[in-house]
């Protein structure tokens, strides 16, 4: 019995109730032409009497989802002979758990089915029976009492738009909650495993030491047992990238703005903003190995041919190709900021015989310059955050450096080389990612904060 | 009326005075088209936007030192014939502007013409103040900047404090010239564009409804002030205020669907109505 045809039942049943409820308050006031004496619409009970019929089994439903694997399977181990559960690890638990589990459904087991096991998937395959039975019955009777409940309530003095309103009110309410919560969520993760992170490695360190080695040794003596949890270097490589990839971005962007929105007749326009948009559509995946494919060994190329060393994996080549990721973003936020200048200074400076060039260097820009920083900022905690094309392009040693012909690392490289492959969840080296993503998260948020902040002051400006 | 009728013998775009105008689509004008003294030479001009005739083939002199007044229902293309003076349209990639438009002899219109100096002669002043999001003095010194009107901090100081005075502003600004344009009142801030105007020496001012957004304190002073002007100024004012076409102009245009009715001296306009249309609007029977 799957959960999906469980919700087509209850979505049927809703639209029954539906209907059962509008019916039932017109035949109540007598009839089609009674109808005002309803105190909403009919199609108000209607609504009623299917949102009482499906929530309450919607929430069941989703509820049980959620809660059912844990309880049977509690329920089974609990039922478990006690010789057998008495001696084992948590992980040990955990296998044989999954063990009875896979003969349960029929699936191939980790090894030799042991009797015990075998009764006990058994028994939670009889549980999962009775559960089945018991979410088809206490669904059937909640849809039938709300139907009911509904139903009952097509009286003229029932005021059902006002209840129907309040309902989805609620309804909204809960969606936004989920979204905030989540967020929240995850914040409060990455916070408390930073806490952790910083109970092994002092925040002082971690803030202003200059060394990253994240390495924490197995056993006392190996080599390389010291690791260094300092990420400056990380910092420096990651502003370093983003100031390369706004050098390119920022004018360009800025300057096709001011083409597209000022300059440009209405049929070039209509081609280059959606080829423009297209670039923006690239997958930053693509852009990482356009870097490290192409552009890398060009300019490491083009670096031999004059007599200069650049790296192969150089912070020139991933703030370059990062560089034109976000040529779009800064273009259409700055387009839209000088387009929304009124009209009217474009007039009066026109008027005092200004050319187009002058009007825009010394009434448009300067008018449109709060918006636009507004815009270059949410582009800089783009290039900041940006993930891709520097693990691909950039590399992985962490130099304190400021020569962009040089190799350096970003702080996001490192959250993914700290993370990806196996790890142990408890180790300084993999919680160090989690204080790396916190740092980053502020630094994004009061970026993003200190933009939108300036967007909005600018806006006012002309309502 | 003898003088006009002289005149009227003379050209044969306008037509004696007789109440004609049942007929809506009049192409001919009444009155007087001429000026003893034009600055502005307006002939056949005809405005279309994509295919919407905006202004049908009107013919008007502006006069020196006088102030003439385009009034009209809304839509009637005043604001339209006034923009066409600065070549103002440019701006407007739909608009297609033909006929004749002379400045002091010289044809305007002509594609060769450089509309920079043009619109320095020839100055605007818009519906809605419109200043620039910059301080005081700097909205004034705009103008004189961009034309090289000046050579020294010095002579810029003082190119603002005339200008300032001219728009009768100085007195209340003098002491906040780096406050920002835009934190003057709407009344000041129209008298700061008219300041910003004056500040490249225009020798037509056009005014496209110039008090339409203040309140009527405001609107005295502007209108006072454009009485003052008119000594040193041709002001070619759009406006929606019949009294305010009365008190301030020596001259009236009276425009009806693109077509320019009627045009005399404001008293005229006013009290004797030759055509229909001008009657039926004066005494507000519509618009």
């Amino acid at each position: 019995m799957s959960p999906t045809l469980l919700l087509f039942v209850v979505l049927a049943a809703m639209a029954l109730a539906y209907h059962l409820g509008r019916k039932r308050a017109i035949r109540v006031v007598g009839g089609v032409s009674q109808i005002n004496r309803l105190h909403s619409l009919p199609a108000y009970y209607g609504y009623y009497a299917a949102l009482w019929a499906g929530l309450p089994a919607l929430l069941l439903l989703l509820f049980w989802i959620g809660l059912q694997e844990q309880i049977l399977t509690a329920l089974t181990v609990a039922e478990l002979p006690p010789e057998v559960t008495a001696d084992l690890s948590e992980g040990r638990l955990s296998l044989l758990i999954s063990d009875i589990r896979s003969v349960a459904t029929g699936n191939i087991s980790s090894g030799e089915i042991s009797p015990e096991v075998a009764a006990a998937a058994e028994h939670y395959h009889r549980l999962e029976g009775i559960a089945d039975l018991a979410l088809w019955g206490l669904i059937a009777a909640l849809v039938l009492a709300g139907t009911a409940w509904g139903w009952q309530h097509a009286k003229p003095s029932f005021r059902a738009r006002n209840r129907v309103e309040s309902i989805m009110m609620l309804v909204l309410i809960l969606f936004s909650s989920i979204a905030i919560l989540t967020t929240l969520g995850i914040v409060l993760s990455v916070l408390f495993e930073s806490i952790r992170f910083f109970q092994k490695v002092p925040w002082t360190e971690f803030l202003f030491g200059t060394k990253w080695s994240p390495q924490i040794a197995l056993r006392a003596e190996q080599v390389g047992a010291s690791g260094a949890f300092g990420a400056i270097p990380l910092f420096t490589g990651t502003l370093l990238i983003s100031f390369i990839a706004m050098l390119l971005a920022v004018p360009i962007g800025l300057l096709s703005a001011v083409y597209l929105a000022e300059y440009a007749p209405r049929k070039v326009r209509s081609w280059a903003k959606p080829v423009l948009e297209i670039l923006a559509g690239i997958p930053t995946v693509v852009y990482g190995f356009f870097a490290a494919l192409t552009v890398a060994p060009f300019l490491r190329g083009f670096g031999e041919s004059v007599g200069l060393d650049i790296a192969s994996q150089s912070a020139l080549a991933a703030g370059l190709v990062m560089g034109i990721m976000i040529i779009p973003f800064v273009s259409s936020l700055s387009e839209d900021v000088i387009n929304s200048v009124p009209q009217a200074m474009r007039d009066g400076s026109y008027a005092l015989g200004a050319t187009q060039s002058e009007t825009i260097r010394r009434v448009i820009f300067p008018a449109a310059l709060p918006g636009i920083v507004g815009g270059v900022l949410l582009a800089v905690s783009r290039a900041i955050g940006e993930t891709m094309i520097v693990v691909m392009a950039a590399g992985l040693a962490a130099n304190l450096t400021a020569n962009p012909l040089e190799s350096v690392t970003t702080v996001t490289v490192q959250i993914v080389t700290l993370l990806t492959g196996d790890q142990e969840f408890d180790s300084a080296k993999t919680l160090a990612a989690f204080a790396l993503g916190l740092t980053l998260f502020v630094v994004t948020l009061i970026l993003n904060v200190i933009a939108l902040h300036i967007v909005r002051k600018y806006r006012e400006q002309y309502d | 009326m003898n003088a006009s009728a002289e005149a009227i013998a003379a050209k044969p775009s306008t037509v004696t005075a007789d109440k004609l105008g049942q007929d809506q689509s009049t192409a001919t004008t009444v009155g007087e088209i001429t000026s003893a003294n034009p600055r502005m030479r307006c002939r056949e001009v005809n405005v279309w936007y994509d295919d919407n005739h905006a202004i049908k083939d009107v013919s008007l002199d502006i006069g020196q030192n006088e102030v003439i007044s385009m009034i009209g229902p809304s839509g009637c293309g005043k604001s339209t014939f006034l923009r066409c003076l600065n070549r103002m349209n440019d701006t407007i990639s739909t608009a297609r502007v033909e006929g004749s438009i002379q400045l002091d002899d010289q044809e305007i219109q002509d594609k060769s013409i450089d509309v920079v100096p043009l619109r320095a002669r020839v100055g605007m002043v818009f519906q809605k103040p419109n200043p620039f999001p910059k301080s005081i003095y700097e909205n004034i010194a705009y103008g004189p900047r961009i034309h090289g009107l000046t050579n020294s901090r010095a002579e810029l100081d003082e190119l603002v404090e005339t200008s300032l005075q001219r728009a009768g502003l100085w007195k209340e600004v003098k002491d906040r010239l780096d406050a920002s344009g835009t934190s003057l009142s709407g009344g000041q801030q129209q008298r700061l564009c008219i300041a910003r105007t004056l500040s490249v020496s225009p020798e037509v001012i056009l005014m496209d409804e110039p008090c339409s957004a203040l309140d009527p304190i405001a609107t005295a002073i502007i209108e006072e002030l454009i009485d003052e002007l008119r000594a040193q100024y041709t002001i070619a004012i759009v406006t929606h205020s019949m009294q305010q076409a009365a008190r301030v102009s020596q001259r009236t245009a009276y425009f009806h669907l693109g077509d320019l009715v009627e045009v005399g001296t404001t008293d005229d306009i006013f009290n004797q109505p030759q055509h229909k249309l001008t009657e039926d609007y004066i005494t507000g029977r519509f618009g």
